[in-house]
């Protein structure tokens, strides 16, 4: 006890310019969260907004109530809506049907093309990083441009093409005609990531690989895929966030079968006398898969994008 | 990087049987056949002939078919450096089938008048669309818009250098506030556009709104007023994307040497000159593969404008997308829809290369 009253007396006294800096120390903590949680506020009050809304009902969205327990009750109206609310989860019903369409449609289409592009984009790049090439006058630096550049092509170009082709094709409004183009929308990406990748593995280990036998593909398969294999997966994530948020070749190409979740969640903000709850509730359906693999898998999403940009 | 020279060596100890080679050469003609075959079958069956197909799909599944055979044929004519041309062999064919194609088919479209909802089908009119984009004042309006929003990742890349400095400094629950900048991204345009536009934005009772009111904006209106319109959907379009921007500045900044900054720390600089003196130059070739990034995803910008304003108010926020989108929708005349957006391609490329150009005179340091 005594040993714990003397502490109160300061063993060490700060002189005047110690205190002069710690006080600019402390400015400048209360600066550097002071910013941070008011752009974590403007980050996150829409998310947490959309999620309340969904629980809301009509005099709480009026009156702009704002936190759940303290100025409204919460309800599961918006959820009824869609059939996903306790009750109405045993129940059939049309809307849930739909909604569970369009999540599975988005789903299949978004893992699919992410798949596709990885693989095709993974064994380019891998090509580009270790063999030279000569297809006419284009060699390997040519190559790499030629597939970066469909990064500004932007999707209004194809589209209207697309929508003559597909029509003559009979893969209008079908997955496997959104997953070719979702895939081409990624493809740059992800060759733009996984050059960066195979780039920074040492071609010793192939060397050694091939002198114990392996063929260049074995070599690939046995020894540098796992080594990529975290890029690799940077990449998937970084193409199932595009794909799975992709609007635009949905809402010209889908109209019954293909139509995916951002098309219905469009179609429902267009149509008049739109209940917010209900709305609400289905924004918080489309958003909350990403909303799970961007806390989950936050680390892949930001190795991917930062690939490449640091030389 | 060094792009030239096989980096992996491998001996090649082919000798490729004339039995082999020849039965790769046959291999490719038969399926190059059966690619004219059927092409030639659905022509037939186009002109009159009905031989019972209903749409061109079979074409698909010959060229499918003839594009793994034009693989497989690598290996059995070539050998070994038949299977390292397979590595980008797939990806080629992908590409050149999915863009170079349907470019020189959406060039021969650019030049017609072609009613997808009319019975006509196409019809080649010159120059016509040519003229009546020269004439559409909504079009140069929408590429003037462009302008405005490209100029506006100018005050999205002071926010997000910011917040990368913010998030480089020595905090904790870096983590945390590392998610929370990044959720944004994660969302999609379109539940963006409900999330602000419709909801948040709304005027009744639209939490933005009351905080309008609060702040002294007695009818806040976000959506009537051309330049006010335009401003809120830069703001939601910087919302989603300003992540992407931090994310790689602060990629830069941790790739950055420590000691340039400790040595600056020493010789007395204070945070502002070291800043200003060391980090901002050393950072000038991650902030410019930033914001030509940034540039080209904005170049593509649609989907909040599409579901929030619709292009309104008077055209007043329409980018080229999305007007050429309305374009489509309203009248469903592909012709003139994809001249437009041949027109923005070249236009594109244009700026891109120029600006690349400009990249690379202004970071490429004096020898």
């Amino acid at each position: 006890m005594t040993l714990a009253q003397t502490r109160d007396e300061p063993i060490f006294l700060d002189t005047e310019a110690d205190l002069a800096h710690r006080a600019k120390w402390w400015t400048g903590r209360v600066f550097v969260y002071g910013a941070l949680l008011l752009w974590t506020v403007i980050c996150l009050f829409p998310i947490y907004w959309t999620i309340t809304t969904s629980f809301k009902l009509a005099p709480d969205v009026m009156r702009g109530n704002l936190v759940p327990f303290w100025d409204f009750t919460p309800a599961w109206r918006g959820w009824q809506g869609l059939g996903l609310s306790p009750e109405t989860l045993m129940q059939t019903s049309t809307v849930r049907e739909e909604f569970m369409k369009r999540f599975l449609n988005s789903v299949i289409t978004s893992l699919s093309a992410s798949a596709l592009a990885v693989a095709l984009g993974s064994l380019a790049a891998y090509g580009l990083s270790r063999f030279s090439y000569r297809f006419g006058y284009m060699k390997n630096a040519d190559i790499s441009f030629f597939f970066l550049s469909q990064l500004i092509l932007p999707p209004v170009v194809l589209a209207l093409p697309f929508l003559v082709l597909y029509r003559e094709l009979d893969l209008l409004d079908t997955r496997i005609g959104l997953i070719l183009l979702y895939t081409l929308t990624v493809l740059p990406i992800v060759i733009w990531i996984m050059r960066d990748q195979f780039a920074a593995i040492p071609t010793e280990l192939e060397e050694a690989a091939m002198v114990d036998g392996l063929g260049v593909w074995g070599a690939f398969f046995h020894i540098v895929l796992p080594i990529a294999l975290p890029g690799m997966v940077a990449a998937f994530i970084l193409s199932l966030v595009l794909c799975w948020n992709e609007y635009f070749f949905a809402a010209l190409l889908t109209s019954t079968e293909a139509k995916t979740l951002p098309v219905m969640v469009a179609s429902q903000t267009g149509s008049q006398g739109i209940n917010w709850w209900s709305m609400a509730a289905l924004s918080t359906a489309a958003i909350a898969p990403l909303v799970v693999i961007g806390i989950v898998l936050e680390r892949y999403i930001i190795k991917g994008m930062a690939a490449g940009a640091v030389k | 990087m060094n792009l030239e020279g096989d980096l992996l060596h491998t001996v090649q100890p082919d000798n490729i049987s004339d039995r082999r080679k020849r039965l790769g050469r046959i291999l490719f003609w038969s399926a190059s056949a059966l690619v004219v075959l059927v092409g030639a079958l659905l022509v037939l069956d186009d002109f009159g002939h009905d031989l019972g197909f209903t749409s061109w799909r079979p074409l698909l599944y010959a060229y499918v078919i003839w594009a793994v055979v034009l693989c497989a044929v690598q290996v059995i004519e070539r050998g070994e450096s038949g299977k390292r041309a397979l590595f980008v062999l797939p990806a080629t064919l992908f590409v050149i089938s999915m863009v170079v194609f349907p470019l020189l088919f959406g060039l021969s479209i650019a030049f017609s008048d072609w009613n997808l909802s009319s019975l006509d089908g196409q019809k080649f009119n010159g120059f016509d669309n040519v003229v009546a984009m020269w004439n559409d004042a909504f079009y140069w309006n929408a590429l003037k818009n462009m302008v405005y929003y490209v100029a506006a990742i100018g005050v999205e890349y002071a926010i997000a250098f910011g917040l990368a400095l913010l998030l480089n400094a020595d905090i904790r629950a870096r983590k945390f506030f590392r998610v929370a900048i990044l959720l944004p991204l994660m969302l999609s345009p379109v539940a963006v556009s409900w999330m602000f536009g419709k909801s948040m934005m709304e005027i009744r009772f639209g939490p933005l709104a009351n905080l309008a009111k609060f702040l002294g904006w007695n009818q806040p209106a976000f959506f009537s007023d051309p330049m006010i319109a335009r401003l809120s959907i830069m703001v939601m379009d910087a919302w989603t994307w300003i992540p992407l921007m931090v994310v790689i500045l602060l990629a830069g900044l941790q790739a950055m040497d420590k000691e340039v900054q400790e040595a600056a720390k020493v010789d007395g600089a204070n945070a502002w000159q070291s800043f200003w003196a060391i980090t901002f130059p050393l950072m000038i070739p991650v902030s410019v593969t930033a914001i030509v990034i940034r540039i080209i995803f904005k170049l593509k910008l649609a989907d909040i404008i599409i579901n929030v304003t619709s292009g309104g108010p008077g055209g007043a926020t329409d980018s080229v997308t999305s007007f050429i989108f309305r374009e489509y929708r309203d009248r469903s005349n592909v012709g003139y829809g994809t001249m437009l957006a041949m027109v923005y391609l070249v236009l594109i490329i244009v700026f891109i290369t120029a600006l690349l150009a400009l990249v690379n005179r202004l970071t490429k340091r004096p020898a």
